[in-house]
Parts: structure tokens; sequence; C-alpha cells
């Protein structure tokens, strides 16, 4: 069985307009790949739909996770077999403390009958916290309420790392952040890569790959993966900007 | 023989087993009856009643004053009744029948204050029983029930507080049912003097999950002046019983009540709080908590009356709904012209997690003074999907998702609670809804 996530020709419909045609991608655990394109070209749609979120419709294809499709799981199925989606939005839940949330979230992850050790989890969170640079007092607030974007950031981070999961997907993390925060979250995703997880980091910018030198980087487009190369292409797409591609693309056909 | 609850039979085997108490207390027994059976039954076009199921209010088929499970169920029932094990004192009934009394400390007792099962308060203090025994006005729709009560009522805490006196650990009464079909007439009085400080708990469950049980209890709180009072209850009554709970406090000056009702059972349960500021700068705090499942029926019914001025009430109902379950809340602040800078506040909030289930709100105002801060509104939402979603997201399954979020709901109540005890007890009687 091979250890990656796998996108087989994906289509993905959003309100009968198809946004994703034919997408490509594998992702092996151990390595670090960037998807880079510009607004509107289907990155996010790929992350909600490989999370399962039900206004996604996927109309073909197969998403392999180790092996196994997980196009026929429940959101939360998916999550448990080991999918990470860190949020380019994520939701406040009122009432509800991020020490509570993300030990509900660990005491799913454990078998029938067995019973979360709560030393062992405060520890555990109190180590990530620290190393993420949020306050412990955050423990028992409330999941994002009042957070500002770059705590909701930082808590995404959080979550990811007592999650521990095989494959995170990473929807625009970098935006809306500052050049410290930026660093802090780089830092933390940093500390996370490793031969035993594969990560997915969705992007429009090139500054975040400063701090997270991807593995491997692809440029989407109208739906498709159109370019993939070392991280170089990169910072080749920030020079020449996304028109690059888009006349790259369009050059045969004028020719023609 | 069991007789139906209603039946003379029934009331004269009752009266019968107080032949020893008061003559007085017989009287209003004799009184109380005549009039359960003079009033009208409660009728649909009753302003009272609105939107409640009428017809799931039948008496018949209950039974009262039998012991079917014996000594043994007793046992078993005083052993589940260690909810609080910080407490001042505690009483524990089955079937209306006195279980365990355990006392208040050498101390409190040479301090004056009383805690006693209600029958021997009757004997000892007939002035302070007199005085307070049911003599708060019922307004709110159940005078036929409340009267049925006031003739069969014998099992009940009575709590007495004199000036000054603070109890720092909570008083604890638990009412279990005991068998199928038993009626329950549970009693709360709580008279607390000037300056006096002290809460009580009232835990009422029947001994089966699903019995089918009538229970009508009343509690009436006295708080006099400068005097703290926090009562709470939890109800989780057999989910095929009928239950009403029926409340009055009285706030005298710059006194401050907290009640908090925390409501799971019953198939049909009514609750009638009725507070009333008779003095100037009194606080009182009406909180409720209901979680509904199945076809359950929570209906609540509620009055804040201002008496006087400088006062403040401020009333927070929150349901959250499940499957078929129904809730009804009516709410009416009531300002006399007397009452001048009064706050007055009423909020019904309801958290639907089922499409099926209904949630029903008719808030109210009627106001006499002129000088005044009030505000009435009800809320009821869907479930956020993008809540949902983010929790599902994160590996948690719906079920569990559904209850974080119910807790979440209610934790702006749950988290103020200083005894963490109480507290947790609460959630986990909610986190019991979800099994």
């Amino acid at each position: 069985m091979k250890q990656q996530l796998e996108i087989k020709n994906l289509s993905v419909k959003v309100e009968e307009t198809e946004i994703l045609k034919d997408l490509n991608l594998t992702l092996p655990r151990g390595e670090v790949h960037a998807i880079m394109g510009p607004n509107g070209t289907g990155k996010s749609t790929l992350a909600k739909a490989l999370s399962g979120h039900p206004d996604y419709e996927i109309t073909s294809g197969e998403v392999l996770l180790d092996g196994e499709n997980i196009l026929e799981m429940e959101v939360d199925e998916r999550a448990r077999a080991g999918l990470f989606m860190a949020f380019q939005y994520p939701s406040e839940i009122p009432g509800v403390s991020i020490a509570n949330f993300i030990r509900a979230a660990r005491q799913a992850r454990l078998k029938e009958g067995e019973e979360l050790e709560a030393t062992q989890f405060y520890k555990a969170l109190y180590e990530k916290m620290d190393m993420l640079q949020i306050d412990r007092k955050f423990t028992s607030r409330a999941v994002n309420e009042g957070f500002s974007g770059g705590e909701k950031k930082r808590n995404e981070i959080l979550q990811m790392a007592m999650l521990e999961p095989k494959y995170a997907i990473m929807d625009e993390t970098d935006s809306g952040l500052d050049i410290d925060a930026l660093r802090i979250v780089s830092d933390g995703v940093n500390k996370l890569r490793g031969p035993e997880r594969g990560i997915l980091l969705i992007t429009h910018y090139q500054r975040i790959l400063d701090y997270i030198v991807p593995d491997h980087v692809h440029v989407m487009w109208n739906g498709r993966i159109v370019k993939s190369g070392g991280k170089e292409l990169a910072l080749e797409l920030e020079k020449k900007g996304y028109d690059w591609i888009k006349e790259e693309l369009t050059e045969p056909a004028a020719r023609a | 023989m069991k007789h139906e609850l209603t039946s003379r039979e029934t009331f004269d085997a009752y009266l019968a087993s107080q032949k020893d108490m008061p003559r007085w207390w017989l009287d209003l027994k004799r009184e109380s009856w005549d009039r359960f059976h003079d009033l009208p039954m409660p009728h649909r076009k009753d302003e009272n009643w609105r939107f409640a199921n009428i017809n799931g209010v039948d008496l018949g088929g209950f039974h009262f004053g039998q012991n079917p499970e014996g000594e043994a169920a007793e046992k078993d029932l005083l052993e589940r009744s260690e909810q609080v094990h910080q407490r001042a004192g505690r009483l524990v009934f089955a079937n209306d029948r006195l279980v365990h009394h355990e006392a208040v400390s050498q101390k409190l007792s040479d301090q004056g204050v009383i805690w006693l099962p209600l029958e021997q308060a009757v004997r000892k203090h007939e002035d302070l029983l007199r005085k307070h025994f049911m003599a708060q006005p019922i307004k709110l729709g159940s005078e036929k029930f409340s009267a049925l009560h006031g003739a069969l009522c014998s099992a009940g805490s009575f709590l007495y507080v004199p000036r000054g006196v603070e109890i720092d650990l909570p008083l604890v009464a638990c009412h279990w049912t005991n068998g199928p079909n038993s009626a329950v007439f549970p009693h709360t009085l709580v008279i607390a003097e000037d300056l006096a400080r002290v809460t009580l708990v009232d835990f009422f469950a029947s001994h089966q999950r699903h019995a089918r049980n009538y229970v009508c209890g009343v509690n009436d709180l006295y708080a006099g002046p400068g005097s703290r009072v926090t009562y709470i209850s939890a109800q989780n009554w057999g989910h095929d019983s009928l239950a009403f709970h029926l409340n009055s406090t009285q706030a005298f000056r710059e006194a401050y009540v907290t009640s908090l009702n925390v409501n799971v059972g019953g198939r049909q349960a009514r609750t009638e709080s009725h507070s009333q500021v008779l003095g100037e700068g009194a606080h009182t705090e009406m909180q409720s908590l209901t979680v509904a499942t199945g076809s359950q029926e929570f209906d609540q019914r509620t009055l804040q009356t201002h008496f006087k001025g400088h006062s403040v009430s401020d009333l927070l109902y929150k349901n959250a709904l499940l499957d078929d379950a129904r809730t009804i809340f009516s709410g009416l602040i009531k300002v006399e012209e007397e009452a001048q800078q009064t706050d007055a506040y009423q909020t019904n909030r309801n958290l639907l997690l089922s499409p099926t289930a209904e949630a029903n709100a008719l808030p109210g105002l009627e106001i006499l003074a002129n000088d005044v801060k009030c505000s009435h509104g009800a809320t009821s939402g869907q479930i956020d999907d993008a809540q949902l979603y983010y929790m599902l997201a994160r590996g948690i399954p719906e079920s569990v998702a559904k209850q974080l979020l119910v807790f979440g709901f209610f934790e702006d109540i749950l988290g103020k609670l200083e005894n963490e005890e109480i507290a947790e007890n609460l959630r986990s009687l909610i986190r019991a809804q979800f099994d």
C-alpha cells in the first residue's frame, strides 16, 4: 500500500458549475506540496471537496488515502482516517472551549470504551501551545470567538498539531497574517513536517513559501493542475505573475 | 387497594394517615381538596394554556400513597442521592415518604437554622407554616393542580434561616418516584430572614427513566431584606410523566435571589414561575435550561411583577430542542406604577437541533411606571451548518458535535455557577440526554 494521498481525475461541481475538471495530484507522506494559482481557479474548492463539504458535488474521480477511497466517507470519518483541513475562515463556536473541542476530537479517535487521559492531554496541549506561542489562557476560551485573524490561524495549527493527521490541507493559511504571525505559523508547520505526514499548502502568494519551503509546486488554472515543478517554480511565478501561465497556456491555441 | 388519585377514597385514606397532625393543617387540606374539585380543568381557549397539549393533562390512572417496591428500592434511591457531597444537610423522599433526614450541624442549629421534613415543621413551627405554607397566589393557570398539591402534600423540605445567618454549603433535597403510576407532591419552602444567605438544591427524578408518574411540586422562596437566596432544581422525571412545578419567589428590599431550573424529564412538564419584587433595590435572576428530546413538551409560564422601584429582575430561559420535542415559553413582565427605575428583562432563546422540533414563544410586557428599562425578546435558531461542518471536519461525530453545541449554548449559565460539584451534576444530567 502506497502511503500517499492520491487525487485521480477529480471533477467537482458547485451549484451546477463545474469547478474542478479532471484534476490529478499525488501527495506522498513526508513531502510538502504547494498549490498556487489566481483567485477563482478552484484551489479552495479542492480543499473543501477533499474534506467532504456537502455543497461540493463530486461528479467523477477518486481520492485515495493510503489506498482507501475517502469519497465514500462522511466528513468526520475522513478526518478520523487522517485528513486534516486548516480552514481559511474557521468558524466561531460560542461556549465551547478550545480544550473541550480538541478533547472531543481526540476522544473520537480512540477505540470504543477507551477514555482520554486528562493529564496527558493537557500536557500535550500546553506543549503545542507554547510552540505556537499561544497563551495558555486560551484553552478555556471559546473556539475562535473574538479571535484576531492571526489567532484563528494559530488555533488551526494547534488543532493540526494535536490531531497529528497523515495529510494536512492548508487553505490560504497565510491570508490575513502579518509578518510576525506568518513566521510563528510557518515555524509551527515546519515542526509538523516529517516522514509520517504529507502537507498540501494552498496559497495565492509566494510569500509563505519563503518560510515553508515546498518539495513541489503545482500551478492551478481553471480547475486543473497545469504546471508542476520544484520550489523555483514559485519564484518564477512571483516574478512573472500569473499572466505568464495564462499566455503559456493560450499560446498554442493562438498558433493553431 | 389502589384508588384513583382524585377519588374520595384516596383523600380519606390520606386524611386518616394525617390524624395526628394539627387541626389547622387538616382544615387546610379539606379546603384545598374542595377547591381542587370546584375548579375547572384547563380549557384550550384559556390564554394561560395557549399552545399546550390540553389532552395530555389527564390525572387518570395515577395512585397515591403506595410504596410498591419496598425498602430495597428505597435503599437504592438513597445511594443514588449522593449528587452533592459537600452539603449542609439533606432530605431524601421516595414516593413522598421520608427516607432519610440529615440534619444541619449543631452550630447552624444553635444559630436558629431550621431544616426539617415538612410534616415535622408543621408540628413544631405552626406560626411560620401558617404564615408561609401555600400562601402565595397562583396566577399562571395551574390553580387547580396547586389545590390538589395543597390537599395531598406532606413531603418536602422546610428551611428557615434566621437574620444574619450565612450558610456556605448547599442544603440538598432529593425527591424520587418509585414504581409505575405513582403520584408525588414535593414541596419546598425556604424562608431567609434579613441578611441571611443560603443555597438549596432540589433533585427530582423517577427511579425508572421511562416511568409514568404524576408530579405536582410547589416551591416557595421568601427572601427577606438584604438576603441572598440561591435555588437550583434538576428535574429528571420519567419520560412518560406529567409534571408541574410551581414556583413563587418573594424578594424584599435589597434581596438577591437566583433561581436556576434544569429540565430534562417528563412527557409533559409545565413550570410556572412567579417572581414578586416587593422591596426597593431587590434583584431576582430567573434562569432555566431545558433539553427537550423525543416527543416531550415543556411548557414554561413566567411572571415578573415589580411592586417597588430601583429593582431588577432578569429572566433567561434557554431551550435546546431535538427530535419532535416542543417547548412553549410564555412570559410577562408587569411593572406597577410605583415601581420607578426598574430594570426588567426577559429573554427566551431556543436552539433547534432538529427540523421537526417546535419552539413557541409568547413574550409580554405590561408597564404602568414611566421611568423603567424593560426588554423582552425571544429567538429561535437552527443549528449553524458552518459550525457543525467545522466540528465534523475535526473528526467529531455528529451526535457529539450537537452535544457540544448544546453545552456551548448553556455555558453562559452553567459556567457561572459557583458550586462546581453542582455544575458538574447538571452537566452530566444534560449529557445523559444524548445517550
